[in-house]
């Protein structure tokens, strides 16, 4: 039966991923940057990254966002062997990719693969911000692309996180058209309806907010997350007007319709699992009205 | 904005061509006047400007050909529309909140065949720019091109789009009514048409605002139009924090129509007269509509399910990277 899907897949094995657990912030005391109240990391770690005293979320690295979504040692990773080249062959472009690799550990600036949340299995990317600033080129574009085609293809659900200043400007036009790849692999996904949902972290702008991570069924932000197209000076310069305090922040966004809901990270885990579930039991997961049970 | 235009609408690197033709017609003048015959040292001079001519036009610099792209009096989509199509039937409005005029998009026959034509367009005269706002959409302008092609795709016409615009208008309102979401959904829903779509750059293709209206089966670019993720100018004053580095980053970023063809994002560049479109628009609008029959015909021979994995597939070929095989 088709609503047994989700219940016959739990069963399916997983590789246990070898970073998931691995990072560990670097000092024994970190200090919010929007409050200045110190907390220890460990602690910190255990909220999840978000300061107790004002509700700051701090970054995530993708290992660690993978870490605290997914069920433990259920992760799976997709196409950890794609690299960037230099196709333009840009000034620094190479040395700055290698740079980063060696600061993050990371191949590039997504992470993709399969896991499960509560047992729902889902595809799952997760952008990293510290990895020239979380943009797309080639290898994020087409990262994603073969992680929607792997949503299409197994008709899990597809989750995405995303964490960037928007195209990579060093591969030029190729990054633009990354835009294109990804949004049309999730035309694919849209016509075969399979669920997807978007979850937008701080910051998410220019072209990948312009691209794929608009295009959930469901659009959730984390609070306080910076999300636009345009650059904040780009947009003082144009329109010479003092700009709102909330201005592109997810408040901001959710206010004027543009968002479905604003999930602080704590209850985010649960909130995606309450979604998984209510697609799970035939949902319009395969098309198809709930059979009666 | 770069440097300004000359008098007569030339550009500073084509004062060398133009001196010489004003030489040349002084020269003239003068044989008239006083009955000599100069027509040797004339000759001479004539056959010397056709040779700068072909070298500085054979050797335009990317930041050269970015200043032919945003030229005052380079045709806009409305003249293309003109010249290039019959019975052009403008529409309006996303029916939603309102009509963006930095984007047009009607019915037209071309050929004799119904399509619907969509483009950014930047106005002529100062008041018709400011109006316009020089061709810089607002979420509105997406939503109206997006009725539009969604009316095509019903009627089964094919979809032809001009893409010339600095970018997406980044304002307050912009951001507020959704401009990263029309942009994206643009992109999601004209991959997913089963009519033809076939995209021309004809002067400024500016990022994310050019390419959402910019995904079709088939991309055709005018020889000095320029297509990036990133403005030169933004892109130097990231770089090098200094717009005036532009020229440069022109080059780093590898935005001419060539440059595109090589990296196969264009599937035709289409020649412009000698000068620029300008020089002459008519002309200029034969040339693309000689490239738009030949590129829809074949593209009217496949089936609607053809013609998406076609795009798809378009698409998913554009990358360059290494592992994954
Ligand atoms: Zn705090």
């Amino acid at each position: 039966m088709l609503k047994d899907i989700f219940r016959k897949q739990r069963r399916y094995a997983t590789i246990p991923s070898p970073d998931a657990k691995r990072e560990i912030p670097e000092g024994i005391m970190q200090k919010c940057p929007r409050c200045g109240t110190i907390s220890y990391a460990k602690e910190l770690e255990k909220n999840l990254k978000v300061c107790k005293s004002c509700g700051y979320h701090f970054s995530l690295s993708a290992p660690e966002r993978i870490a605290v979504t997914v069920d433990e040692g259920r992760f799976f990773e997709y196409d950890a062997d794609l690299r960037s080249l230099d196709p333009l062959e840009f000034p620094d472009y190479k040395s700055k990719i290698q740079k980063d690799m060696e600061k993050t550990n990371l191949k590039e600036a997504v992470v993709t693969g399969e896991g499960t949340l509560g047992g729902y299995p889902a595809v799952i990317g997760v952008m990293d911000s510290r990895f020239r600033m979380g943009s797309m080129g080639s290898v994020v574009g087409e990262k994603i692309a073969r992680a929607v085609e792997q949503a299409v293809t197994k008709r899990y659900p597809l989750i995405l996180f995303s964490a960037s200043g928007g195209a990579r400007m060093q591969e030029g036009v190729l990054s633009l058209m990354q835009m294109a790849k990804t949004s049309a692999a999730l035309e694919r996904l849209h016509r075969e309806r399979v669920l997807f949902v978007s979850v937008l972290t701080n910051p998410t702008t220019g072209g990948v907010s312009a691209s794929f991570s608009s295009l959930g069924d469901i659009n959730i932000a984390e609070p306080g997350a910076l999300i636009g197209f345009a650059g904040r000076r780009v947009i003082e310069q144009t329109v010479r007007q003092k700009l709102p305090d909330d201005f592109q922040t997810a408040e901001f966004l959710l206010k004027h319709g543009q968002l479905d809901m604003v999930v602080p990270r704590t209850e985010l885990r649960q909130t995606l699992i309450k979604i998984l579930e209510l697609h799970s039991n035939g949902g319009n997961v395969d098309g198809k009205r709930p059979s009666a049970l | 904005m770069g440097e300004m235009s000359m008098a007569n609408g030339h550009l500073p690197f084509e004062k060398p061509i133009v001196e010489l033709r004003q030489k040349i017609v002084e020269l003239k003048k003068f044989t008239k006047e006083k009955q000599i015959d100069l027509s040797e040292e004339i000759a001479t001079l004539e056959a010397k400007a056709e040779r700068l001519e072909k070298e500085i036009y054979g050797n335009l610099t990317p930041w050269q050909r970015v200043q032919i792209a945003r030229h005052a009096s380079r045709p806009t989509t409305l003249d293309y529309i003109q010249h290039i199509f019959t019975d052009f039937m403008e529409l309006h409005g996303d029916r939603l909140y309102g009509d963006d005029p930095a984007i047009v998009g009607g019915i037209a026959k071309l050929d004799g065949m119904p399509v619907t034509v969509i483009g950014h367009e930047r106005g002529k005269d100062t008041k018709d720019k400011i109006a316009r706002n020089f061709g810089m959409p607002h979420p509105e302008g997406y939503r109206k091109a997006l009725r539009l092609m969604q009316q095509a795709n019903k009627f089964d016409r094919p979809i032809i789009c001009f893409i010339d615009t600095q970018g997406a208008h980044p304002g307050i309102e912009a951001e507020q009514r959704g401009q990263s979401e029309a942009i994206a959904r643009n992109l999601r829903e004209m991959a997913g048409f089963t009519v033809p779509i076939v995209c021309v750059v004809t002067g400024e293709g500016g990022s994310g605002g050019a390419l959402a209206i910019g995904v079709g089966n088939r991309l055709l670019m005018l020889e000095h139009a320029y297509y990036s993720v990133i403005t030169p100018e933004g892109a130097a004053a990231i770089l090098w924090r200094d717009a005036s580095e532009a020229q440069q980053a022109a080059e780093a970023l590898r935005i001419t129509a060539q440059d595109l063809l090589k990296l196969g994002v264009v599937d035709r560049v289409i020649p412009e007269p000698k000068g620029g479109a300008h020089r002459d628009p008519e002309t200029q609008a034969a040339w693309i509509k000689e490239a738009l029959l030949e590129t829809l015909n074949p593209l009217m021979e496949m089936d609607g399910p053809s013609l998406v994995k076609d795009r798809h597939q378009k698409y998913a070929r554009i990358g360059v990277f290494a592992g994954g095989d």
